[in-house]
């Protein structure tokens, strides 16, 4: 067993000094009613390089990126990966590290999050940043328990249903416990309706969420839904899509008093949806309230510059109940492989990847709506998703598309029956002129 | 080793009170602060909060531990320390002095009788202090 | 073993190394029409200004973060023997499984059909957990264990209201983990703590006068943060059962009872399952890790949804759960962790996993006899996988187990867990793990024989410890008085 040291005779050995006979004897304390009485039933072991063939095999079932032109988005999206992002997080002091504790043994960790929490708050134009939540989705879940106790208990959120369908689901399921209510606000023209998110906010409003870009792909008006949140004195809380940002207005200019969204876009696999990276950026003065873990500069004894775990108060193992949230890890591992993709990006590159996302996904976008029966089913603007309306079955011709190893959209039925004939289509920086056209040749077949 | 002045009234919860006419300033006594370390962050109420004598009206926090901070006497905050937002190591440097957190106008002065005198602290201290 | 050898003090910043002008990437040159971004968005949507983010070349990149990397220890690197964290060595088969296109470039809206490898790995898996917990079935969903539990203690709180039951209070040991009252408070629910026995277990007394119709749950860590087997938990969760009180297991500890005891034959209703612990995928430097929950089968209808299921077509995510918690996470789980987990159950198989355990309390036990000499054992043994010593004498001398820790560190070691569990003074939780050497163990007890002896007749070194990390000891109160929280140009 070669995750095992120790032999046989060591074994032996271990267990005189431990003043036992057999192991046995040291499960003494455990009631043998409560012991297990057989050996569990999960499949024998497997030699590596069975293993290995078993594995390909299930991987080889499944319709991946490399195989298949991935025009999927929703909230995971085939962006670039540079190569030197798997090489670096690979190294064993990475990612066999935990958290850290000892400080003084673990600058590396916590250098390369201090580096990320500077990069959020560059990238999202807001004060002050944490070491990450799990996804863009229970991060966002956290704003909206971070605002309903810094307005004193407020138990509205006003969230626009430009919103990430299933990031409005985890909302709901985190705010069961202290029983808030979330009012949903139209976004019927791609974009959150401005009178009746007006008519929605009201005294009892802890925060107005929106997303920027939104589910739709089309762009936000942050700024007025901001002026609406603080005219009630409620926040403006704000999902984004951190890899618009090189491009975009970040959200802090524009108002937002806590900034959120799914890092995936920066370096992170696609793994089937996990794990992710969820971002979490606030003000200075909401810092207190903040989930989540927090790296700051300090000194050493001999005044050197050294980095640790601050405003550990806010969290569980010190404040236990009554602590800003429950999260104990963050998603460090993956807040690294964005730090570095930002660091082999930087100020130029960020911005290429945005421009060329948008001109790749207008320029498709061009090409589909020219398709007889095909539309542009929003006006609002758009970045690098859109939403088509198709004169046939969405689903049917995602499976004809299948058939070309194309992987067309996300049909949006499931999440919105008044869209049950569209279709969301991303278009990121990877997908190139000739897989674009192929793909407008094949919807036109499909829909003729 | 910490001291207990005369002259102020003192809580099983380490707060301190010193009577100021019909007004009350309220802060942590030395042992408090030996107890949390060093002093990071003080939560205080607005200025017209109303506390009730032992609930408490906020945190004292230092690196590794919290503490709530509990109303020697009920009244209205008419005082707040500014200074300990930018400097809370005051708690810890002049616990009695610049350290002190609330100035409070007493709505039931007959309530000094339950807290403990000195003496009374002091006793209370070397049987644990809890 | 020495310190860290050679450990650089390397002490720059991504942004002190940029240069304008220099580039990190490659990107294609546009092959379809760009126009100006302005004809396309508004104008109030378009930065002014590009993001500060550093301008380095690639080599600046690896150079800087390789020697990063340096100045960490990690598993693959140092004995780790953090309490309750289940530092093993993480395989790298997992990483190479993890890495295949098949799962690795798979996009999670992937219609069922084109992903039924990933369905049959998590169905796989999701029955592999359930057989190794005793549990019926399983959510793969949540991404971390404190997640784990916030899924297990809303799944009660739908089973009581399902019934009609509105409870309002959650029962929590003293010696937990403070994930489990923070999970519960977010779950709505009111946490009474009860009192540790000596033993670090639950009270008995204390439980049955806390126990009434008001009480949801029981939270209880099995064995406990002590390293001991709770001996009267058949008899705890009856009395919960009795009044109706459902029964949670935070499954941090699972390393300790692979094929010796499983969570629903001792009663337990929900277990939460560390998959970067006792599944090996690896910590991370602080995550990501994988948290997810089991149930017995009264509480199946709650799970989050989507759950996954075999049929005759093949394998599908279900969304019909009408009864469900919702969702924690936006996808399915963290998927690249399940594949390494799944890669390590099926690398071990019963035998293995079994294996595992017996050495993980042979370790723990070894250990502990070897150190019961020079600290105090709250609990004299037998342990289970691992085991909590008190700093107290230590502490008499004017060391603490702060000062220990920083002691291990030159010594070339990371430190144990310490002043966690709450109800040990000057705790010091050591978990070794199976796949550390009896070498090893032998090594990291001398070094504590050592601390023990210079606690007596040098203390002043063990005070100025750490010497030979890249820094030394940091000021903590600084950080927190002037909180520095990101780098800014001066």
């Amino acid at each position: 067993m070669r995750y095992i040291s120790n032999t046989l005779a060591q074994q032996k050995e271990m267990l005189r000094t431990a003043g036992a006979a057999s192991i046995e004897d040291l499960l003494s304390p455990i009631p043998s009613k409560a012991r297990l009485s057989r050996p569990l039933n999960l499949p024998p072991a497997l030699a590596e390089t069975d293993l290995v063939g078993h594995m390909r095999d299930l991987a080889s079932r499944n319709a991946h990126a490399d195989d298949f032109v991935c025009f999927l988005g929703g909230g995971a999206y085939d962006h670039y990966i540079p190569s030197p992002i798997n090489h670096l997080i690979s190294r064993g002091e990475f990612f066999t590290a935990y958290t850290p504790y000892q400080p003084e043994a673990s600058q590396g960790t916590l250098r390369t999050i201090y580096e990320y929490q500077t990069l959020i708050c560059e990238l999202t134009g807001m004060e002050v940043a944490n070491a990450s939540i799990y996804d863009g989705a229970s991060s966002l879940a956290e704003a909206a328990l971070m605002a309903h106790a810094a307005t004193d208990g407020r138990t509205e959120l006003v969230i626009s249903r430009g919103v990430n369908p299933l990031y409005r689901q985890v909302v709901a399921s985190y705010v069961e416990g202290p029983r808030l209510r979330l009012k949903e606000v139209p976004a019927g023209d791609g974009a959150t309706d401005p009178r009746a998110l007006k008519q929605a906010v009201s005294e009892k409003t802890a925060a107005v969420i929106v997303q920027y870009p939104n589910f739709f792909g089309c762009v936000e008006d942050i700024q007025a839904a901001a002026d609406v949140a603080h005219a009630a004195k409620a926040l403006c809380v704000v999902a984004a899509d951190p890899v618009s940002l090189g491009l975009l207005t970040p959200p802090g200019a524009l108002g937002a008093d806590i900034v959120v969204g799914e890092g995936q876009g920066l370096g992170v696999p696609l793994a089937y949806g996990g794990p992710s990276l969820g971002l979490f950026a606030t003000k200075t003065d909401l810092i207190r309230r903040m989930p989540g873990r927090l790296v700051g500069a300090t000194v050493d004894q001999d005044g050197k510059r050294g980095f640790v775990l601050t405003l550990q108060t806010r969290e569980q193992h010190i404040r236990r109940e009554k602590a800003t949230s429950n999260i104990c890890t963050n998603v460090a591992l993956c807040a690294l492989m964005a730090t570095i993709y930002l660091a082999l990006l930087g100020k130029q590159g960020l911005r290429k990847v945005g421009e060329l996302a948008l001109a790749k996904a207008h320029y498709a976008a061009g090409a589909l709506t020219k398709i007889p029966g095909v539309r542009l089913r929003f006006a609002a603007p758009f970045f690098k998703e859109f939403v088509l309306q198709l004169p046939k079955s969405p689903d049917r011709v995602v499976k004809r598309l299948v058939k070309e190893k194309i992987l067309a959209g996300i049909p949006l039925k499931p999440f919105d029956r008044s869209l049950k004939d569209c279709l969301l289509v991303a278009v990121t920086e990877k997908r190139t002129r000739k897989e674009i056209d192929a793909f407008v040749q094949a919807l036109s077949q499909a829909v003729a | 080793m910490g001291t207990y002045p005369e002259d102020l009234r003192y809580t099983k919860e380490h707060e301190w009170a010193r009577v100021e006419g019909n007004r009350a300033r309220v802060g942590i006594t030395t042992y408090a602060q030996e107890q949390l370390g060093d002093v990071v962050f003080v939560e205080l109420p607005k200025v017209g909060t109303k506390v009730s004598q032992m609930k408490p009206f906020g945190v004292v926090e230092s690196v590794k531990a919290v503490s709530d901070l509990f109303a020697p006497i009920s009244g209205e905050v008419v005082e707040v320390n500014a200074e300990l937002v930018k400097k809370p190591e005051l708690v810890n440097q002049d616990s009695y002095g610049k350290g002190w957190m609330l100035v409070i106008q007493v709505s039931s002065p007959q309530e000094v009788n339950a807290l403990l005198t000195s003496k009374q602290y002091q006793e209370f201290l070397a049987k644990g202090g809890h | 073993m020495r310190g860290y050898d050679n450990m650089p003090g390397y002490d720059r910043l991504i942004f002190e190394l940029s240069a304008p002008g220099r580039i990190g990437y490659s990107l294609p040159a546009p092959d379809v029409p760009v126009s100006d971004p302005k004809g396309l968005l508004p104008a109030k949507h378009l930065r002014t200004a590009p993001p500060e983010l550093p301008e380095v070349s690639e080599v600046d990149v690896v150079r800087h973060y390789s020697r990063l990397s340096q100045m960490n220890y990690g598993v693959d690197t140092h004995f780790y023997p953090l309490g309750s964290c289940t530092m093993k060595y993480n395989p790298k088969i997992n990483e190479d499984m993890a890495r295949v296109p098949g799962f690795a470039r798979l996009h999670p809206l992937t219609p069922d059909a084109l992903a039924q490898g990933a369905l049959q790995l998590m169905w796989e898996l999701a029955r592999d957990l359930a057989e190794i917990s005793g549990l019926d079935a399983v959510s793969l969903q949540p991404a971390a264990g404190a997640q784990g539990e916030l899924a297990g203690v809303l799944i009660i709180r739908a089973y009581h209201l399902a019934r009609g039951d509105r409870r309002t209070k959650v029962l929590v040991p003293d010696s937990a983990h403070g994930t489990n009252p923070a999970s519960t408070a977010i779950a709505g629910y009111r946490v009474v703590q009860l009192k540790a026995d000596a033993d670090g277990g639950v009270d008995l007394l204390d439980l049955e006068r806390n126990l009434d119709e008001e009480v949801a749950a029981l939270m209880v860590t099995v064995p406990n943060t002590l390293g001991l087997f709770e001996p009267r938990i058949l008899e705890i969760s009856e009395l919960c059962h009795a009044k109706g009180v459902q029964v949670y297991m935070d499954g941090a500890n699972l390393n300790a009872v692979l094929g010796i005891a499983r969570p629903g034959d001792l009663g337990f209703d929900v277990c939460h399952f560390n998959l970067h612990k006792t599944f090996t995928t690896p910590h991370g430097g602080g995550g990501p890790g994988a948290g997810p929950v089991g149930v017995k089968a009264h509480l199946e209808p709650f799970l989050p949804a989507p759950v996954v299921t075999k049929g005759e077509d093949g394998y599908a995510l279900d969304w019909k759960r009408p009864q469900s918690i919702g969702k924690l996470q936006a996808f399915w789980g963290n998927f690249a962790m399940l594949v390494r987990a799944y890669a390590y159950i099926r690398t071990m198989g019963p035998d293995g996993l079994r294996a595992v355990s017996d050495n993980a309390i042979l370790n723990a036990n070894y250990l502990m006899k070897r150190l019961e000499p020079h600290y105090d054992l709250p609990h004299p043994g037998p342990c289970m996988h691992e085991c909590v010593f008190s700093g107290r004498r230590q502490k008499k001398l004017g060391v603490s187990a702060m000062d220990v820790a920083k002691r291990l560190l030159d010594l070339g070691f990371y430190a144990p867990s310490i002043y966690f569990p709450l109800v040990v003074e000057e705790a010091l939780m050591i978990e070794p793990t199976e796949t550390e050497s009896k070498e090893t163990l032998d090594a990291f007890c001398d070094a504590m024989i050592q601390i023990a002896r210079e606690a007596e007749s040098n203390p002043q070194v063990i005070h100025d410890a750490p010497r030979t990390t890249p820094v030394r000891r940091l000021d903590q109160t600084l950080a927190a008085r002037q909180p520095n929280l990101r780098w800014t140009r001066r």
